[in-house]
């Protein structure tokens, strides 16, 4: 594996297999002093062309833990507004010595683009409406490490709730949810699910009341304001009298439910409940595991020959 | 280019006319078909047998990009492109900086078009100043500079009553206006079809209802005015079935189709590759079939090949920033041979008949090959193999969606009024 540019890139084996160094390097970040010199002598650039304070922090935390040199560029006080192109900002960082890239951008598509003008891995960290790998790994594992089913959801049912058509969130984690054996309900109103679904594997329903009581996982997606316009939803209201989740609607979760979220979280539009008030969320547990799955996709990349011990043949 | 008073025999060659296909010698000399028959001889002898040999093609839709992206194309390397293709006439697409929406620009294109010399360059005139979709053209003083076909052409006209009115205008003074079919307001940031595809690789769809709106309102506009419409690159099946029943009721409306929307389907697109964005886009296997059928049945009257050079590097940016379009000049023939099993007058009669009615040029475009006829001639054939190389084409621009891939069927020789300015494939000037 050079590149991690979408969960489609991965087989189910390698899936289960990054997921089984997590907890190796979960471990690792259970230590008085979390670091190991796995990645030392190699460089990771972290390149946001779009804002994401937590997963930079993610990644560069991950790469630092590795002993990984860590280079950061952020669109906002660098070339790109000088009309820089995507390419000619890729080929002078990869110019510096870069081993991989973690590549956030608005424009579905664009890291696989990268591919084109570097040597180096590259990892989507999140491109437009398209695909954010890590986080369905890190999904997948929250979920997993909580069900004590270390390489399935086989039997699971997960509503994801909310905007799915502009979410990158929604298309990893569907086709890492269902790969691992998941049964998937979208939870959106009609206007905020693609055209298509045709080989998705899931199935929709019109009001999270209609599936609260029954699901194992509570996936809640963020709803950005900006999207409520007329065109899609008459008002936020409406929205919410449909689809957020209410102190009411999480007290009918099952007591084995979990509640998730990708964050940032917009208290009021889709979660009106205080999430510290449900007993199921693991949303800050989300965001560590972040850390120790980001260890395992970095050092699966950039490994070297270690790679194939560690991850079980990951290596293609 | 060949030298001006010498003739030019082609040996061999089917000559391909819509009422006669025949095997015979063609002179050409003093600008104009000379003589038909066996044998005969000429100051230059083209060895031709296994080709055909009909009227130069017409493009109904090329993009030519100058005045204002010279750096794209000129009317120069685009003319050349033109021939090398067997065009002998090319629509100039009036989307230029400025616009062909006045005399000025129009004239410009028009005589750089004739200083060229390769072919003959026909500036189309803007539907509305600066296409903003709202003030007309002054459609009499186009006219009188011999513009015929007007068009708003990279965005459709939205108001229905602006729409009604250049109708109005163009039935009274006898001119055609070709419609770019896409309600905006559905196409938002549109990166390509909406569909499976495009649901999976998260991108903003342009859905087929977005064209087929607009076919259906201009042909509701069609029956009221009375005047002529042409439908440009046409990419739905449902957009084929409202022609087609729109000329069942016998209203005046033709269509086109592009070698791309009858070869190339949305899947491309999975690779988040730009060259392969195009508007309207690469649609669906349906789409294609269908296409084929409104090919077959006559509902659609012309392949036209929307050429629209982009500089490289604008095709090195994101699939949603990326400009939407594709070479087609110098592929059209190969690409329509190898899509589609035509017969060789099906393919003279959708690439160079028809098209010339079209644009109201028919008087000395797309004529038959006969003795005393104007010596615009491509000959071509149904059976060269070749591989199509980005790096190898007259344009300036390289944005090809065909690079690498194999296609059959090649022109050979072109002569442009009387004049050889392609031989064996290659440019002469």
């Amino acid at each position: 594996m050079k590149h991690l540019l979408s969960t489609r890139d991965l087989s189910t084996e390698e899936i289960v297999s990054i997921l089984a160094m997590a907890d190796h390097m979960a471990e690792i970040n259970a230590r008085a002093v979390p670091k190991v010199p796995a990645l030392r002598g190699r460089t990771v650039a972290s390149v946001f062309f779009e804002d994401s304070t937590r997963t930079r922090l993610s990644f560069e935390t991950a790469a630092t833990r590795l002993s990984a040199e860590v280079m950061t560029f952020t669109a906002s006080s660098s070339s790109v507004n000088k009309g820089e192109s995507l390419r000619d900002t890729i080929e002078t960082l990869s110019a510096m010595g870069v081993d991989a890239f973690v590549i956030r951008h608005k424009s579905s598509g664009a890291p696989q683009q990268i591919t084109q003008w570097t040597e180096a891995s590259v990892i989507n960290a999140g491109d437009g409406w398209h695909q954010h790998p890590t986080q369905a790994l890190l999904d997948a594992y929250t979920i997993t490490r909580n069900f004590k089913e270390l390489n399935s959801m086989q039997g699971r049912t997960v509503a994801i709730v909310g905007d799915i058509k502009h979410s990158r969130v929604a298309r990893s984690d569907i086709d890492v949810f269902t790969r691992l054996g998941a049964k998937v309900v979208l939870v959106a109103p009609a206007a905020f699910l693609p055209s298509s679904l045709e080989g998705w594997g899931v199935t929709t329903a019109e009001s999270l009341d209609e599936v609260i009581d029954v699901v194992d996982v509570v996936y809640m997606l963020r709803i950005q304001r900006e999207r409520m316009d007329a065109a899609q939803m008459p008002s936020l209201r409406e929205y919410g009298s449909l689809f957020a989740l209410t102190p009411e609607r999480a007290a009918r979760m099952q007591d084995h439910a979990l509640l998730l979220h990708p964050g940032p979280i917009n208290r009021g539009v889709e979660m009106v409940v205080d999430p510290s008030m449900v007993p199921g969320s693991r949303i800050l547990q989300q965001v560590t595991n972040g850390i120790s799955i980001r260890m395992a996709v970095l050092f699966s990349l950039l490994g070297g020959d270690a790679t194939t011990t560690l991850s079980n043949g990951a290596e293609s | 280019m060949s030298a001006k008073n010498q003739s030019i025999v082609i040996r061999g060659a089917t000559v391909v006319n819509p009422d006669s296909v025949f095997v015979a010698d063609v002179r050409i000399a003093n600008g104009v078909i000379e003589a038909i028959g066996d044998g005969l001889t000429g100051d230059v002898v083209l060895e031709t047998a296994g080709c055909f040999i009909s009227s130069g093609f017409v493009d109904l839709h090329t993009h030519l990009r100058e005045p204002g992206k010279e750096e794209a194309e000129t009317i120069e390397s685009g003319s050349r492109a033109a021939v090398l293709g067997g065009f002998t006439a090319v629509v100039a697409m009036p989307n230029t900086d400025p616009a062909q929406d006045n005399v000025k620009t129009v004239q410009f294109v028009r005589n750089r078009g004739r200083e060229v010399g390769l072919c003959e360059v026909i500036p189309s005139g803007c539907i509305t100043v600066g296409r903003a979709g709202s003030k007309l053209v002054p459609y009499e003083q186009l006219a009188k500079e011999g513009v015929t076909l007007f068009t708003d052409d990279g965005t459709g006209v939205q108001d229905a009553l602006v729409m009604q009115r250049a109708l109005m205008i163009a039935k009274r003074l006898n001119l055609t206006l070709a419609q770019h079919c896409e309600v905006a307001s559905m196409t938002v940031g549109a990166v390509m079809h909406d569909g499976a595809c495009c649901s999976a690789m998260g991108v903003p769809g342009w859905p087929s209802a977005a064209e087929e709106e607009m076919v259906r309102r201009d042909i509701q506009l069609v029956r009221m005015t009375g005047a002529r419409e042409h439908f440009m690159h046409l990419s739905t099946k449902g957009s084929v079935e409202l022609v087609r029943a729109a000329k069942a009721e016998g209203l005046p409306v033709t269509a086109e189709v592009t070698p791309h929307h009858i070869s190339l389907t949305d899947e491309l697109l999975s690779g988040f590759d730009p060259i392969f964005k195009v508007n309207p886009p690469l649609r669906t296997m349906a789409d294609i079939h269908a296409l084929h059928e409104g090919l077959a049945d006559g509902t659609i009257d012309a392949i036209a090949t929307d050429h629209a050079p982009h500089a490289g590097h604008t095709k090195e940016e994101t699939l949603d920033t990326a400009p939407p379009g594709m070479l087609g000049l110098e592929t059209a023939l190969g690409v329509v041979n190898t899509a589609l099993s035509l017969s060789p007058q099906k393919i003279a009669a959708l690439m160079s008949w028809n098209p010339a009615v079209i644009a109201n040029i028919s008087d000395h475009q797309g004529r038959p090959v006969a003795v005393g006829e104007p010596a615009h001639i491509a000959v071509w054939d149904t059976t060269t193999v070749w591989s199509v190389s980005r790096d190898e084409l007259a344009s300036r621009s390289t944005n090809t969606p065909y690079h690498g891939m194999e296609l059959r069927g090649r022109v050979r020789h072109t002569i442009y009024n009387g004049q050889l300015v392609v031989q064996e494939g290659k440019a002469l000037a």
